[in-house]
């Protein structure tokens, strides 16, 4: 018997040789992955103009190998849409956090997905604000605690939490608008399957596709890695349930 | 013939998370403790032999930091 090596999984072609400035254990670095992951296996890359947003992952420029903005807080998807009007071309898509998505952007992306403009939105949701020190956010959990609601959220002052994917599916124009959660490695890989399919609904031009990943944000949660993805799976996943709220008829045969 | 694999992780990326270490279904990753990567963090390493190239600890790590081989068995052509 003669062995030889083979490469099961290697470091994605459409990384930058930049290591990341998250977290230890942040899920963006795994999301960052599935997308770079999915953009190369679709060999896209050359076409694909991403749009990166205010929150942690402000830097995501400089970890992908492709063209890349940046845009005002909580504007990628409405500079999305002018990118993919003047350039329908290309390949459009936007990452965006929920501090940046589901507060003060909840506008754009309603809009966006309204009309129904042709990209592709990864949503990034660990119910939390992790840039600036782990404030509540739209999609804080009742009775989690934050800098800005130390003795949990309080439902009757700040509110519930909004769930994104549930709301987007009711617009018209929506194509493909589905939840995943990050928290092991069954659901990591379901997520790049539906970070796939979400691509494949805009090379279709089928409309709005929205991705919602469940992320953990251990810092700000102040757990440890392995805990923050416990809580996760045990605390998010009852309030924001995973499933698919939207797929064109198209997409639900493909097999990708 | 046990499949037989082996990982890399890159010291460059590895941050210590030790998300591969406690996903590892056959329980052979650690943090190697008496080394630190350039940016300060103790890297995740092999500790065993028994790794088989199942690629979990990959999938879930967020630095894309690791590099999982498989030995690929290539039959002998009889004459």
């Amino acid at each position: 018997m003669v062995a030889t090596a083979e490469v099961i999984y290697q470091r994605p072609e459409s990384f930058t040789e930049v290591h990341t400035h998250y977290c230890p254990g942040c899920t963006h670095g795994v999301a960052h992955r599935l997308v770079a992951e999915v953009i190369d296996e679709m060999g896209l890359r050359e076409k694909t103009i991403g749009v990166a947003p205010v929150g942690c992952s402000v830097f995501a420029y400089r970890y992908f190998k492709m063209d890349f903005v940046e845009a005002a807080h909580g504007r990628a998807p409405a500079m999305a849409t002018g990118i993919k009007r003047v350039l329908p071309d290309r390949t459009v898509f936007t990452y965006q956090g929920d501090g940046d998505l589901a507060s003060i952007g909840i506008a754009e992306i309603m809009h966006a997905a309204g009309r129904g403009e042709n990209i592709t939105v990864i949503f990034i949701n660990n119910a939390i604000y992790g840039m600036t020190g782990g404030q509540m956010a739209p999609t804080t959990l009742e009775g989690m605690k934050t800098t800005s609601s130390p003795l949990g959220r309080d439902v009757k002052l700040a509110g519930y939490p909004i769930r994104m994917a549930e709301l987007l599916s009711n617009m018209d124009g929506s194509a493909y608008i589905v939840r995943r959660s990050m928290h092991n490695a069954a659901n990591v890989r379901k997520s790049k399957k539906a970070i796939r399919l979400a691509f494949e609904a805009q090379e279709r031009g089928l409309g709005f596709s929205l991705v919602e990943l469940l992320s953990s944000c251990p810092t700000n949660w102040k757990l440890t890695p392995q805990e923050a993805l416990d809580f996760v799976g045990e605390k998010m996943v009852p309030v924001f349930p995973l499933g698919d709220y939207k797929v064109h008829p198209t997409l639900e045969n493909l097999k990708v | 013939m046990a499949v037989t694999g082996w990982i890399v992780v890159d010291n460059n990326y590895c941050k210590g998370c030790s998300l591969c270490v406690e996903a590892c279904p056959q329980e052979v990753l650690a943090l190697d403790m008496e080394r630190l990567t350039p940016q300060g963090y103790h890297p995740a390493k092999m500790t065993q032999d028994k790794c088989t190239g199942c690629g979990i600890c990959a999938v879930v790590c967020p630095d894309a930091a690791i590099t999982v081989y498989r030995e690929k068995p290539e039959k002998v052509t009889r004459r």
